[in-house]
């Protein structure tokens, strides 16, 4: 009688399991499947899969807009992405690195600015960075992302990492330094092949941020040849004077899929940098 | 430690490695936090010299600008809604799957998906598609002989529906209750157990204040990132009907980037930034009655 109780209690957790997931994911399996629709499938209809499975929109979606076609999308949101997410890392490791291991004089007082900082809303720093970005020319380049990630202003990410070093032995930095090592040895040859999973965490996130971001993309990139995917998605819904939704959902899921792909291959690293590190997002 | 430190030859060495954040706080955040606000009390735009007009804008923002009040009312009103339904949900499902069963961590990465995509444009446009007034969402309501609703359209919903794309999004507050619900000692709940408390009074009195701390740093998290929300006001709604979903982020943008009206902006971005300091330190107050430390 026990047994088949807890059977049927854990058949019972597995069907509430499954509900919610199907309510979770229900949006996206439906946007693919949206992908191959008509607009007059779409709208006013509950069915879920498509009359047929034509390519059509997929091949028209991605001539984009002009000469400038998703091919040029995806090349520039790549060069905006990787660079901002490498040198986040750079420099949210050496931040870390300096602030972990060492005393010097304000470092508490530093440090509490640095973790302040976190609290600083983007809105209110947006617009001074505007006129002083204008200034350098870097409007309509991807240098107002590339500036502050080499310059470590997004705090999240030296915190991170400043966490993980605190759990390595400082043993290890000082039998380096008794091997005659200088600090940037000990860096680069000691500790920072052990931080290698929290680097690439913080790598992800950033990658999945500025990924994502629309604002900021909608702030500093003002010429169609230069805009990421975020921005060419945005103009595709006022291209035409009738919104071709099945070719839209299709570009949107091809801008999803390199995410999904990506969370896959790596979601150890996405779970426990979030689980262990407390994330926003 | 005596009134002196003692630093090693080598800790001086520290500020070469941590020089590229002094250089971006200096540049990056300390200058532009005080230019903004110096430019909030200046009508000033784009390659003009700023004239300063003391606290004209601020003035014109709250008792003329008739956007305003309306826009701030929005703004708090989507992060009273997606925080608590956001931390409400996550809390729910991670005490769910709190439990021994197979495949958890396939259940958790699928969980999280939705979450991946806080802010993208991609999924707005999803959003916008399906609670179009023709849309999926109100062919499930016919289908199940449900009254149609103007998710999009009407100005009792429209905030809703953002917010319901918001509270989606649950994933990460989720894997961080979970990891928390971990830790929490099983002799806990054995000896509430022993002393004869129900379910509901363990979770008051042992679950949640053990996790407290997590859902304290997640409330600030959430509340400082919904009131700059964006994206979804922006791309679903873009701040209507008749600004319902015109939230403080969205009239920052158009004061700014649309008018290049960057003074006024700037007193938007303060508003904003004052909101912000608000909850902050009304969570922060509160902590001490409702947050606790293990190890204290």
């Amino acid at each position: 009688m026990k047994v088949k109780n807890r059977r049927l209690k854990m058949v019972r957790d597995y069907v509430i399991i499954f509900l919610i997931g199907l309510v979770l994911l229900y949006p996206i399996i439906w946007m693919v499947f949206a992908t191959f629709k008509t607009n007059e499938e779409i709208f006013g209809s509950v069915k879920l899969l498509p009359e047929n499975f034509s390519f059509q929109y997929y091949i028209e979606g991605w001539k984009g807009s002009g000469r400038v076609t998703y091919t040029n999308f995806f090349i520039n949101t790549f060069l905006l992405v990787l660079p901002t997410t490498i040198f986040t890392v750079i420099s949210a490791a050496l931040v870390a690195y300096g602030f972990a291991r060492f005393n010097f004089p304000f470092k508490k007082i530093l440090f509490v600015l640095l973790i302040a900082m976190m609290m600083l809303p983007n809105s209110v720093v947006i617009i001074p960075r505007y006129t002083l970005y204008n200034g350098f020319k870097w409007v309509n380049t991807y240098m107002p992302f590339y500036a502050p990630a080499l310059l470590c202003c997004n705090s999240f990410f030296p915190y991170m990492l400043i966490q993980f070093l605190r759990g390595l032995p400082t043993e290890l930095d000082e039998s380096a330094y008794m091997d005659g090592c200088g600090t940037l040895k000990t860096f680069t040859h000691i500790l920072l092949p052990l931080m290698k999973p929290s680097l690439f965490s913080a790598g992800l996130f950033q990658f999945l941020w500025t990924y994502n971001d629309y604002f900021n993309s909608l702030i500093f990139i003002n010429s169609v040849k230069k805009y990421p995917i975020s921005l060419a998605l945005r103009m595709s819904l006022d291209a035409e004077s009738v919104v071709q939704w099945g070719k839209v959902m299709a570009m949107a899921a091809v801008a999803v899929l390199p995410v999904i792909l990506l969370f896959f291959a790596a979601q150890r690293y996405f779970v426990e940098g979030i689980a262990t590190s407390g994330l926003k997002g | 430690m005596k009134g002196k430190a003692n630093y090693r030859k080598r800790d001086y060495q520290a500020f070469l490695y941590i020089m590229p954040w002094l250089i971006g706080f200096a540049i990056l955040q300390l200058y532009p936090f005080i230019s903004s606000f110096i430019f909030s009390f200046a009508d000033y735009s784009i390659g003009a010299k700023p004239n300063f007009i003391g606290v004209g804008n601020y003035k014109k923002l709250f008792t003329q600008d008739k956007e305003f009040w309306n826009s701030l009312k929005v703004t708090v009103l989507f992060a009273l809604y997606t925080v608590p339904g956001k931390l409400i949900m996550a809390l729910a499902v991670a005490m769910f799957l709190n439990r021994d069963i197979k495949g958890i961590n396939l259940i958790r990465t699928l969980y999280y998906i939705p979450s991946l995509f806080g802010g993208s444009v991609a999924v707005a446009l999803l959003w916008r598609l399906m609670f179009l007034d023709n849309g999926v969402m109100n062919a499930m309501l016919t289908a199940l002989h449900l009254p149609n609703v103007q998710f999009i359209g009407d100005t009792r919903y429209a905030l809703k529906t953002i917010c319901a794309l918001e509270i989606w999004q649950f994933g990460s507050s989720m894997v961080m209750f979970l990891a928390a619900l971990k830790q929490v000692p099983k002799s806990l709940y054995e000896a509430a157990q022993i002393d004869g408390a129900g379910k509901a009074r363990m979770f008051f009195s042992i679950t949640l204040p053990q996790i407290s701390p997590i859902i304290f740093f997640n409330l600030l998290n959430q509340m400082i990132q919904a009131l700059q929300n964006f994206t979804s006001a922006s791309v679903i709604t873009e701040g209507g009907p008749l600004k319902a979903t015109y939230v403080l982020g969205l009239k920052l943008y158009k004061e700014g980037f649309s008018y290049f009206k960057m003074g006024y902006a700037s007193a938007i971005s303060w508003v904003v930034f004052t909101v912000i300091v608000a909850f902050t330190l009304l969570i922060f107050g509160s902590s001490k009655f409702w947050v606790h430390y293990g190890d204290e």
